[in-house]
């Protein structure tokens, strides 16, 4: 059967009635306005239906009924995704998991926590918090975003460098098929039998399978965190830092770098402190036992003074932690201040092509004559220029995006990629070629199929459909890896 | 030093014309191990392909083609101060970085410093088609495409032929210091446990001939600080390398070595001849438990009869996602038929 005609639209509809209670499905267009984008307002769609299941077992009948109708499905988690990877397919099903939000377990001997999908990043670490245990990867979004959708796009955070991202911090996922068929990857051990599927849908974009459950690994709480916040005359100069802290063979818990207009953003908005005559801010977190972060606090900051460093602050207490965090942390909502919208890159690139990257955004900033400002999660090389543009205004909307995908070209040029922590979604398709090979996306499509051969799991997202790359790669002036 | 890919390439073309499916090997020391017996009689031979490519201190990343062995890899490191993470078993120096990616195997300080699985970057592989494909990359974070890097983990080269590799590498800890006391197995485990739940610098838990390790890592203070407040009788550190190479006396005999994944605080099983590793996460044992814990995974790493399945059993959803999944890269089965599961 298919959606082609309006029979089946209906029949499909009148069986999800059946399947769901009627507060559990949202069929009218005003209602399901706060679905009908991501993070990223940019791409904006509404679906066929919004179908907000409270069970595991309504998921499974609604994905076969959906399977049934070869109807399209598109999993959200809390919609806080910045690829519009969870934007809804026009024909299809949106499923939002957001009422699945049990912890069903933490088991602190074990140092894991169960949880059901729709669960919140940063409950994890509160709830695990009576135990002295907490849930490493913690992305910016972490108040409202869900451990499904982290999953599903493999988030990191400020914390990657040391404490990994979200696929070195699980132990299992239990997953729907497309067909509805129940199965759990990965399992209470560090290994699991046959392929590693847990690592293949970690970061997947909700193509290869609806996830229902997730446990996670949980760390010790650290018994001290502090931070050194540096400033300095030129980014050369801090990035050089930056290199000099990892040859000394000091891992620091965040490390997060700032550019001059980020930097004044942050201080107008956050009041944290921050030199604002500083043409880059190094952030820098030390956590470990008491003796351990004294002796690398002390280490870090003759390394940033020995690069001349034209200020210096190291925290006292939590108190002055968070503020100087605060800054760092406000850098979104600072931006979004100074411009009505902006569009936030996620690039990786080699920690030292810093200056270059940041020199060829500032040429690119005045050739598109957009500002923007930059906050680098410099630890492990992930870039996040914020392109200012008036969203009111389709022309700077096309510049803004020219200008955006000219940076993840960049990236991939100087030895890094496109995406580091956001995800493909329908956002980057267009750069999917820029890394991959014709026969690369290739392999992607059959792992797509080997899941999904029907391709009913969010389509248009993730990996494209190669016909499309062919048509982008024609265009003239387009770099391509054949 | 040499680029073998293009003969590689090649090499596989030609054996998915003629259907004639290929072993791969590296330094061939692990054919009788970790996986099933391959029957085919065409080798793949991936040790010539050997040598550092790049390798950037101040980026903690490094990339070697997959024959070279990770003796030579772990000797560029030490000289900028560095290891790989993982701490692998080096097979007296034959096992290569291909054959370890293939394998998935990693060393004691598995739950706080990840396997080469929680290390590896990005790949090249040549898939069953004879095509040279790159996925992942030199960078920390990597989101674009799905993580083909990773899947080759454990997958022993059914998926591919790996030709590279590209990993993340960490600065070798300051101080290290071991600490040890006689002990039942039971009391280790609840000893394990409630040390890895502190946050000090714990990057080894065994237990193994009767005695708990652990073994202290990081900034000196750290290290010095905590074995005082632990306490315990000061050890030799060579018995993290005994359980790395697995050179310890418990694993010379060559009769069948089982190994048991599981939680870490799950109960010991009822067989006599045990070590616990991984802070209680992986049991070596001597014979197959009769019972296997909820969520674990038993496999037969050697020795016994590898001509019946020695990987623990799929459910069929799973079984059949697996073989789609193996149809994807090798559609005409010539990468290391049967290594894995008998009908892979």
């Amino acid at each position: 059967m298919s959606l082609n005609t309006a029979l089946a639209t209906d029949t499909l509809l009148a069986r999800l009635r059946e399947i769901l209670p009627a507060d559990c499905l949202i069929e009218d267009q005003e209602s399901q306005r706060p679905f009908e984008c991501d993070g990223l307002s940019l791409y904006r769609e509404l679906p066929l239906v919004v179908a907000l299941p409270e069970t595991v077992a309504q998921v499974q009948s609604v994905l076969k009924c959906c399977h049934e109708f070869g109807a399209p499905v598109v999993a959200r988690g809390s919609g806080t995704g910045l690829c519009a990877g969870a934007m809804p397919h026009p024909e299809g099903v949106l499923l939002g998991l957001s009422k699945l939000n049990k912890i069903i377990e933490i088991d602190p001997e074990a140092r894991t926590a169960r949880l059901q999908p729709g669960v919140t990043n940063l409950a994890i670490s509160e709830a695990a918090s009576a135990h002295g245990l907490y849930y490493g990867p913690d992305p910016s979004s972490q108040i409202a975003c869900s451990i499904g959708g982290n999953v599903a796009e493999n988030s990191g955070g400020v914390h990657c460098l040391k404490y990994g991202l979200t696929v070195h911090n699980l132990l299992s996922v239990e997953m729907l098929t497309v067909e509805g068929e129940r199965t759990r990857l990965g399992g209470l051990g560090l290994d699991s039998p046959g392929y590693d599927l847990m690592a293949l849908v970690t970061g997947s974009e909700g193509l290869l399978g609806i996830i229902i459950e997730v446990t996670v690994k949980l760390l010790p709480s650290p018994e001290v965190a502090r931070v050194v916040m540096a400033g300095f005359d030129t980014v050369r100069a801090a990035g050089d830092a930056v290199g000099a802290v990892i040859a000394a063979g000091i891992i620091p818990a965040g490390l997060e770098m700032m550019d001059a207009l980020a930097i004044q953003a942050a201080e107008d908005f956050a009041q944290a402190g921050y030199p604002k005559d500083a043409q880059a801010l190094l952030l820098c977190e030390l956590d470990g036992t008491a003796e351990e972060v004294d002796q690398h606090i002390e280490a870090v900051g003759g390394i940033f003074n020995q690069h001349g460093a034209s200020s210096l602050r190291i925290s006292a207490d939590d108190a002055e932690r968070a503020l100087l965090w605060k800054g760092r942390k406000s850098a979104f909502p600072a931006v979004g201040r100074m411009s009505a919208d902006y569009y936030c890159m996620d690039g990786t690139i080699p920690r030292s092509q810093v200056s270059h990257v940041l020199e060829e955004i500032n040429r690119l900033s005045k050739k598109y004559q957009l500002r923007c400002a930059n906050v680098f999660h410099a630890g492990d090389g992930n870039l996040h220029p914020l392109i200012m543009f008036d969203g009111g205004d389709p022309k700077q909307i096309a510049l803004a995006e020219r200008f955006g995908a000219d940076i993840l070209e960049l990236s991939v040029a100087v030895g890094g990629c496109i995406t580091g922590e956001h995800g493909v979604g329908l956002e980057k398709l267009n750069q999917m070629p820029n890394q991959f090979s014709e026969a690369e996306l290739h392999q992607f499509e059959d792992i797509k199929h080997a899941f999904d051969p029907a391709l009913s799991l969010n389509p248009g997202k993730g990996i494209p459909i190669l016909k499309r790359c062919q048509e982008y790669r024609a265009l003239p002036g387009r770099h391509n890896h054949d | 030093m040499t680029d073998l890919l293009p003969q590689m390439a090649a090499q596989i073309r030609t054996a998915k014309a003629d259907n004639a499916p290929l072993y791969i090997a590296g330094g061939d020391s692990k054919r009788d191990q970790v996986g099933r017996a391959c029957s085919t009689e065409h080798i793949l031979n991936v040790s010539a392909h050997s040598g550092i490519s790049d390798y950037q201190p101040q980026e903690l990343v490094i990339s070697a083609r997959a024959g070279t062995p990770l003796i030579e890899l772990e000797a560029a490191l030490a000289e900028q101060g560095q290891m790989l993470p993982f701490e692998p078993p080096r097979y007296a120096g034959r096992a290569t970085l291909g054959g370890t990616l293939a394998c998935n195997l990693s060393g004691p300080g598995r739950p706080w410093l990840g396997s080469i699985r929680d290390s590896v970057l990005g790949v090249q592989l040549i898939n069953g088609g004879g095509q040279t494909l790159n996925f992942g990359g030199k960078v920390m974070k990597n989101v674009a495409g799905y993580d083909v890097a990773r899947l080759q983990a454990g997958a022993m080269g059914t998926l591919g032929v790996i030709t590279e590799v590209n990993l993340k590498v960490l600065p070798i800890p300051e101080a290290t210091t071991t600490l040890a006391r006689e002990t039942s197995p039971e009391e280790a485990l609840e000893l394990m446990t409630r040390y890895a739940r502190q946050p000090k610098p714990l990057t080894g838990a065994c237990w193994i001939a009767g005695k708990l390790y652990l073994r202290l890592a990081g900034a000196a203070s750290a290290v010095t600080r905590t074995a005082n407040t632990w306490g315990g009788e000061s050890a030799d550190d060579s018995i993290w390398t005994q359980l790395q190479d697995m050179t310890h006396p418990f694993f010379t005999t060559s009769t069948e070595l089982w190994r048991l994944a599981t939680a870490s605080n799950s109960p010991c099983p009822d067989t006599v001849d045990q070590c616990i590793d991984w802070g209680g996460s992986q049991r070596w044992l001597r014979s197959a438990p009769e019972h296997i814990p909820s969520g674990a995974h038993l496999s037969l790493f050697s020795g016994g009869n590898r001509e019946t399945e020695v990987r623990g059993q799929l459910d069929q959803v799973q079984q059949t996602l697996q073989l789609r999944l193996k149809k994807a890269f090798d559609p005409s089965g010539i990468l290391n038929p049967g290594r894995l599961y008998s009908w892979m």
